[in-house]
């Protein structure tokens, strides 16, 4: 997948998860928690959303790193280079 | 070999099974009764749709809220705002003997009615305001402090206690008198900070929610399966064993039947068991040939007391106590227009019940006694709302011992045992507690204890 593509992967997973909202206002550089409000079980749902749809493992430690959509996509595309769209 | 077996398809069974069929896990929500719902079913009788508990949905934040527990359910199960056609409440009111607390779904009108009828208590409210949105929900030793001697400091007036106390008791306290500062912060949050709603279908159409998404999940539910016996090997749970005598294996179990009946699944009742809950209920239902408005009685839901102590106790020298009650419209919400009215009037009336004096009359005793604590009921309540009385059509009532036939909960106690598990564990490994006695009660409150219990022992595992 290509960032681009993981971009839309994450929004997907997003829009499930909070489906009253319009995220076609997102800002990429800013924190999912300030901008959605999204609290600590909602990071573990994207975590196991990513497991559940692409079988990618996300270390506990690694958590951090989901802050934001930018810095998602950046972690992500490592992870997600040889997975099929 | 299940991932998960959950006892009861009440609220927070099948909650917390959605969760874990959503995420792949193979899970079978197991119920004794032919229905689901548990505590909040619903029935049809003699034409009429009812519902067995349903007053209001508690909680209520409008769409587009991002905290509270009712936005944090409906994303962890995926469900949209519109999905529980939430209509608000139009007001309701505390009634103690000469004071009437208005409320609704705003707390300013809550603050303004206690600045008219309690003018030297405003600062006192604020304090109580800011303790209550400070507190942190999980906190053991915080959680099990009386309310009672934290209000005492903080009010001067003791009726304006006891009259805050009474809504939040009525609806979510186990504990005889007194109730747990945790609980107390709960319910005060969920009822005078956020509020009441119901949807016009009335609580199927939340339950039909939730069972149809945990279909299509792939999730099993089987009906008419009570569990027997759970069975343990070296201290771990591994499965159940039927009334049927079928046994189920499971790597984890979850039970939403309450604490003490859960330990008598695993140990009998041999051993010594925690305490059940003391307090039940009776509940009158009287359908009305019109809609409660027209006789004056606008009020979504009254809570009334008569005389200046509220009394919060499992009655021990008869059958009922009705100096308090709840009497509730399922009629007074804000529905949409296009929904219009409820087709009938009713009149929903509570009252604290003793379960066991219920259990020993016999089959004519029981009906005479029932038809007395109806009109009792009614006429304690039309001290404090319209007297409807002439204009029933039609009735139902249950006592504690319907509530313990349909439920299996002990003593029929609505809200389960006064020491909850708040962390959901058990003596035994693999066996965890869910809803009523994990400490969350109410519709929401059990969705989320079911959520939360499947979060916590099965998925981040
Ligand atoms: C009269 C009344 C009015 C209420 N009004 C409101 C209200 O207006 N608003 C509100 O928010 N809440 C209300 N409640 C409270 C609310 O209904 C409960 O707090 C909530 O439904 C509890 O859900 P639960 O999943 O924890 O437990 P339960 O609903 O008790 O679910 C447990 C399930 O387990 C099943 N079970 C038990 N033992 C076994 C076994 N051995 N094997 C298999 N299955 C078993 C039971 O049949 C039941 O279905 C009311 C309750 C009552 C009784």
């Amino acid at each position: 997948m290509t960032p681009v593509e993981i971009r839309a992967a994450v929004l997907d997973i997003l829009e499930g998860i909070a489906q009253d909202d319009d995220l076609s206002q997102l800002d990429d550089g800013t924190a999912f928690r300030e901008q959605l409000e999204l609290d600590s079980m909602d990071f573990l749902d994207i975590v196991m959303e990513l497991r559940k749809r692409y079988r990618v493992q996300i270390p506990e430690e690694d958590y951090p790193r989901l802050g934001s959509m930018a810095s998602t996509v950046e972690y992500l595309t490592p992870l997600m280079k040889d997975i099929s769209a | 070999m299940y991932d998960t077996i959950i006892i009861g398809a009440g609220m927070s069974g099948l909650a917390a099974g959605i969760r874990l069929a959503h995420y792949d896990r193979k899970v079978c929500v197991l119920e004794r009764h032919t229905t689901i719902g548990g505590l909040n079913s619903f029935y049809r009788l003699n034409r009429r749709d009812y519902d067995v508990g349903l007053h209001a949905v508690t909680n209520f934040t409008p769409r587009g809220t991002k905290k509270g527990p009712l936005a944090r359910l409906l994303r962890q199960l995926r469900f949209r705002w519109e999905d529980f056609s939430l209509s608000e409440q139009i007001q309701s009111a505390i009634e103690f003997p000469g004071v009437s607390l208005r409320f609704d779904n705003d707390i300013e009108l809550l603050r303004s009615e206690i600045a008219r009828s309690f003018p030297t208590q405003v600062d006192a409210f604020e304090t109580l305001l800011g303790r209550i949105v400070d507190y942190d929900d999980l906190d053991q030793e915080v959680y099990s402090l009386s309310t009672r001697a934290i209000l005492s400091e903080i009010f001067t007036e003791p009726l304006l206690v006891e009259m805050l106390l009474c809504p939040l008791m009525w609806y979510g306290n186990a504990r005889e008198h007194d109730m747990d500062f945790g609980q107390f912060c709960i319910m005060f949050r969920s009822i005078y900070l956020e509020g009441f709603a119901r949807p016009f279908k009335g609580v199927r159409l939340i339950l039909k929610n939730l069972v149809r998404r945990f279909r299509e999940l792939g999730g099993e539910l089987k009906l008419r399966k009570g569990v027997a016996r759970i069975r343990m090997e070296g201290g771990r749970a591994v499965g159940v064993v039927l009334d049927d005598g079928t046994e189920i294996e499971g790597k984890v179990i979850l039970s939403s039947a309450g604490r003490t009946e859960t330990m008598r699944m695993c140990f009998g009742s041999a051993t010594p068991l925690p305490e059940p809950g003391q307090l039940s209920f009776i509940e009158t239902i009287a359908v009305l040939d019109r809609q409660p408005r027209e006789i004056g009685h606008d009020r979504t839901i009254v809570f009334f007391n008569d005389s200046p102590q509220f009394h919060w106790r499992r009655p021990t020298d008869s059958l009922c106590d009705v100096r308090t009650g709840v009497v509730c419209s399922p009629n007074n919400f804000r529905y949409a227009p296009e929904d219009g009215d409820l087709p009938d009037g009713v009149i929903r009336i509570t009252a604290l019940a003793d379960h066991d004096a219920w259990r020993r009359l016999d089959e004519p005793d029981y009906r005479r006694e029932k038809a007395l604590w109806f009109d009792r009921t009614a006429e304690s309540a039309v001290r404090f709302v319209s007297d409807y009385r002439s204009y029933v059509v039609d009735s139902d009532m249950f006592t504690p011992n319907t509530i313990r036939r349909f439920t299996w909960h002990d003593n029929g106690a609505v809200y389960g045992a006064p020491e909850k598990v708040l962390d959901g564990r058990t003596p035994i490994e693999g066996l965890y507690l869910c809803g009523t006695d994990q400490g969350y009660v109410g519709i929401i409150g059990s969705i989320i204890s079911g959520l939360t219990i499947a979060n916590r022992y099965v998925l981040a595992n």
